[in-house]
C-alpha cells in the first residue's frame, strides 16, 4: 500500500471543494430564513412551503416532466431503430453518409438547433406549445441515444442474433427475444441520457416553447434574471437530492450484478 | 469404438451406391466477397447419415460453405440443393437447418432450459411436449443439473453441450457444426469426439463438421472433404485420403509424410518413376491421378512406409542410404530422421518392439533406407 501523501490529501480536498463549495452554499441558503440570499438569519424551511404553493413553478415542472418523459420514449425507439439499421442493415448507398449525420447534432451548437427548429415551425404554422417542445428534444436526443446503442450493438456477437434466425425466427422475432434484451442496458442509459438532456435543456426550450407552455429551466432563469430568489435555492436543491438518489440507486444496482456475476463464474468454476 | 464401425466404408456407403440421392448438393458453387473468391466453383454431395468434414487450413472458406448450407449467405454462382429443394432465396429460419456456432451463441439472457426449447417454442411442436423434448435433449448431453443456470454459470465443456442440445433439439435434418472442439483442451476434446459421433448415431442425423484438425476429422468422420484457397482438393474417406492422396498438397496437409521432388517418367502397370537427384537412382513409385510425362512432381510416403536397415536390402529398387541425424522415441515408436547425401531429411519411422537397449541405431550411424515400389504415391503438383 502506498502510503497518502500530503500531495494526495491537497489535490483531492481541492478538487472536490472545486465541484461542491458552490453546490453546498445553494443547499444551505436554502434554508436561510432570511428572503436576502447572501446574510444568514436562522434555519428554516419557509421557501420550500412557498415553492409548492407556487402554481407558476408547478405548472413548468409538470411540463417538464411530461416533455421529458415523451420526448425520451419517442427519442429512444427511433434512436434504437436507426441504430440498428445504421450497424446491422448490410451495405446500402449513403450508409456511411447516415453514420456521419447521426454525429452532427451532437457537435452543433444549440442555438442553431433551436433556431432552425424555429424556423421550421413557423414556416409549417406550428403553434408553439408543449408539443413543439417534445418535437424539437426528440429530435436532438436521438441522436444520443442512437450513439450509445450503435456502440452497443458494434461490440455485441453478431452469431447469438444468426443463431435466433437458425432456430426459427423471423428477423423481427430474433430483434424482439434475443438483440432486444441483450442492448437493454444500452437502451435503458440511452433513454436516461435523452431525459437529463430533456430535463436541463435551455435554449433549444426558449426557441421552441411557446407561451402557452413553460419548463422548468426557462422558468429559473428567467426569474434569476429578476434576482436570485431563496425559492430558487430550495428548487434546486430539490433537484439536487433528486439526482443524489438517483444516481446512487444506479451504482448500488449495477455493484450489485457485478458481485453477483462473480459470484456465478467461481460457481460455474467449481463444476467444470 | 464401436460408432467408428457404423462409419466405416463396408457398413455405410452410400457414395459408392448410384442408387443413391444425396441429401446436398452443391453445383458449381462459387461464393466472392466483392472480388475476393471465398468459394471456387465447387461441387459435393453429401447423403443422408453422413458424418462429413470440411477440413482445410484457417481462411479457406470452411465457414462460408457452412453458412451458404444454413442460408447466411447467398451463393453468387450455381445452386445447392437439400433434399432435392433449389435453397436459393430461401431464409435460415425456413430451413430444416440447424448450426452449432464457432462461438457457441448461447442466449446469455435465457437459461440452459429456455436456450434449448427456443426452437422448440418457434416450431410446430405443441407445446405440452416441450418439456419432454427438453428434457431428453438434457438427458442426451448429460446437462440435467444444469437446466436452470445461465450460460455464464456453467463451464466451458458445458456451455459447448448446451450448444449442441440447442441444435439437436428441433431434430434438424441436417446439423453444421463450426469447430464444435475448439475451445477445449486436448482430453477433453477426445471425449467429445466420441460422444459427437455417439450422438450422430442415436439421432440418425446428417452432420457436417468444420474442423481445422486433421486428426479431428479423421476420427469422426465417414468423409472428409479438403479445402485449400476456397476449392475442394479431394473429397473421400479418412483412409483413403491417408493411404491414396490425389495431390502433394493433401498429403501434407493429413498426418506426417515425406516428400522429394523431381521430373516424372510415366512407367507401365501404374507405375511412375521420379529422377530427384544428380546420380541417385530414380524411385519407383505408384503413379497418381492426373500425372504428365516429364513434367515436375512430387513423391510422398509416410515415414511408417519407409523401411531402416543396417544392411542394404537386397530385394527393392528403391533404396538410399544416409545418416542419421535425430531419434524422437514416442515410447510405442521411434522416428529416425535421415540425411541422405544431398541433404533432404527423410523421416522412418518403426514400432518399438524390442527393448531399449536392443534398438539398433543410433546418431550419426550410417543406415539404409528402403520402401517397396507401391509404398508411395508419385503425384502433381
Ligand atoms: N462477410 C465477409 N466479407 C468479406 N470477406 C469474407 C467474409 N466472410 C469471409 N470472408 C473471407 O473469406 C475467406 C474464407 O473465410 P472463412 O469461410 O471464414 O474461412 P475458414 O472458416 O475456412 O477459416 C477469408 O479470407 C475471409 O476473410
Ligand atoms: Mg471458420
Amino acid at each position: 500500500m502506498r502510503r497518502f501523501s500530503w500531495f494526495n490529501a491537497t489535490s483531492l480536498t481541492l478538487g472536490f471543494a472545486f465541484l461542491y463549495v458552490p453546490m453546498i452554499i445553494l443547499v444551505v441558503y436554502s434554508f436561510n430564513e432570511s428572503r436576502l440570499v447572501t446574510v444568514w438569519a436562522g434555519f428554516s424551511t419557509r421557501w420550500y412551503g412557498e415553492l409548492l404553493r407556487d402554481q407558476a413553478f408547478l405548472d413548468a415542472a409538470w411540463v417538464t416532466v411530461r416533455v421529458a418523459f415523451v420526448s425520451s420514449t419517442i427519442a429512444t425507439v427511433l434512436g434504437t431503430m436507426a441504430a440498428y439499421v445504421l450497424v446491422r442493415g448490410g451495405k446500402f448507398m449513403g450508409r456511411t453518409l447516415f453514420s456521419g449525420m447521426i454525429y452532427a447534432p451532437l457537435v452543433m451548437p444549440e442555438v442553431i438547433t433551436g433556431l432552425s427548429l424555429l424556423l421550421l415551425f413557423i414556416s409549417i404554422g406550428l403553434d408553439r406549445g408543449i408539443f413543439t417542445i417534445i418535437l424539437a428534444h426528440t429530435t436532438f436526443s436521438m441522436c444520443y441515444v442512437s450513439v450509445v446503442v450503435s456502440s452497443r450493438l458494434v461490440s455485441f456477437d453478431r452469431s447469438v442474433e444468426e443463431a435466433a434466425l437458425d432456430l426459427g425466427c423471423t428477423p423481427f422475432d430474433a430483434f424482439r427475444s434475443v438483440t432486444l434484451p441483450l442492448i437493454a442496458p444500452a437502451v435503458i442509459a440511452g433513454w436516461l441520457l435523452a431525459f437529463t438532456l430533456s430535463l436541463d435543456d435551455l435554449v433549444i426550450a426558449s426557441f421552441t416553447a411557446g407561451p402557452s407552455a413553460t419548463t422548468l429551466p426557462i422558468k429559473i432563469f428567467s426569474s434569476v434574471r429578476m434576482g436570485v430568489s431563496p425559492e430558487i435555492n430550495a428548487l434546486s436543491t430539490i433537484l439536487i437530492g433528486i439526482v443524489t438518489v438517483g444516481v446512487v440507486t444506479a451504482s448500488l444496482v449495477s455493484k450489485r450484478r457485478i458481485v453477483q456475476r462473480e459470484r456465478d463464474e467461481k460457481m460455474a468454476g467449481q463444476t467444470a | 469404438m464401436t460408432s467408428a464401425a457404423v462409419a466405416g466404408p463396408a457398413e455405410f456407403a452410400p457414395w459408392k451406391d448410384p442408387a443413391q440421392t444425396p441429401l446436398i448438393r452443391f453445383e458449381g458453387v462459387t461464393k466472392r466477397f466483392g472480388d475476393f473468391t471465398a468459394i471456387d466453383n465447387v461441387d459435393l454431395t453429401i447423403y443422408r447419415k453422413e458424418f462429413f468434414a470440411l477440413l482445410g487450413p484457417s481462411g479457406c472458406g470452411k465457414t462460408t460453405l457452412m453458412r451458404m448450407l444454413a442460408g447466411f449467405e447467398t451463393a453468387s454462382e450455381g445452386r445447392i440443393t437439400i433434399g432435392g429443394q433449389d435453397m436459393n432465396g430461401i431464409p435460415p429460419n425456413r430451413r430444416e437447418v440447424n448450426m452449432m456456432f464457432q462461438s457457441y451463441a448461447l442466449f446469455p439472457h435465457l437459461s440452459v432450459w429456455d436456450n434449448i426449447a427456443f426452437g422448440l417454442k418457434r416450431s410446430a411442436m405443441p407445446k405440452d411436449q416441450i418439456p419432454d423434448r427438453v428434457h431428453e435433449m438434457l438427458r442426451l448431453t448429460r446437462l440435467e443439473q444444469f437446466a436452470r443456470r445461465k450460460p455464464h454459470q456453467i463451464s466451458g465443456g458445458q456451455r459447448q453441450r448446451v450448444a449442441l442440445a440447442r441444435a439437436l433439439a428441433k431434430a434438424p435434418k441436417l446439423l453444421l457444426l463450426d469447430e464444435p472442439l475448439g475451445a477445449l483442451d486436448a482430453k477433453l476434446r477426445q471425449q467429445t469426439q466420441f460422444e459427437l459421433m455417439d450422438i450422430q448415431e442415436k439421432t440418425e442425423t446428417t452432420f457436417v463438421i468444420v474442423t481445422h484438425d486433421q486428426e479431428e476429422a479423421m476420427t469422426v468422420a465417414s468423409r472428409v472433404a479438403v479445402m485449400n484457397d476456397g476449392k475442394v482438393i479431394q473429397v473421400d474417406t479418412p483412409a483413403r485420403i491417408y493411404e491414396t492422396p490425389n495431390s502433394v498438397y493433401v498429403a501434407d496437409f493429413i498426418g506426417d509424410v515425406n516428400l522429394i521432388e523431381g521430373n516424372v517418367a510415366l512407367k507401365p502397370d501404374g507405375l511412375a518413376s521420379l529422377a530427384w537427384a544428380e546420380g541417385a537412382p530414380e524411385i519407383i513409385a505408384t503413379a497418381g491421378e492426373g500425372l504428365k510425362d516429364g513434367a515436375r512432381a512430387g513423391f510422398v510416403i509416410r515415414p511408417e512406409k519407409v523401411a531402416i536397415s543396417a544392411e542394404r536390402p537386397e530385394d527393392r529398387n528403391n533404396v538410399v542410404r544416409g545418416r542419421i541425424l535425430d531419434i524422437a522415441y514416442l515410447g510405442n515408436i521411434s522416428t529416425y530422421h535421415v540425411e541422405l547425401p544431398g541433404g533432404q531429411v527423410i523421416k522412418a519411422q518403426t514400432v518399438n518392439n524390442r527393448r531399449l537397449s536392443r534398438r539398433g541405431f543410433t546418431w550419426q550411424d550410417e543406415v539404409w533406407l528402403s520402401w517397396t515400389d507401391t509404398a508411395g504415391l508419385v503425384l502433381a503438383g
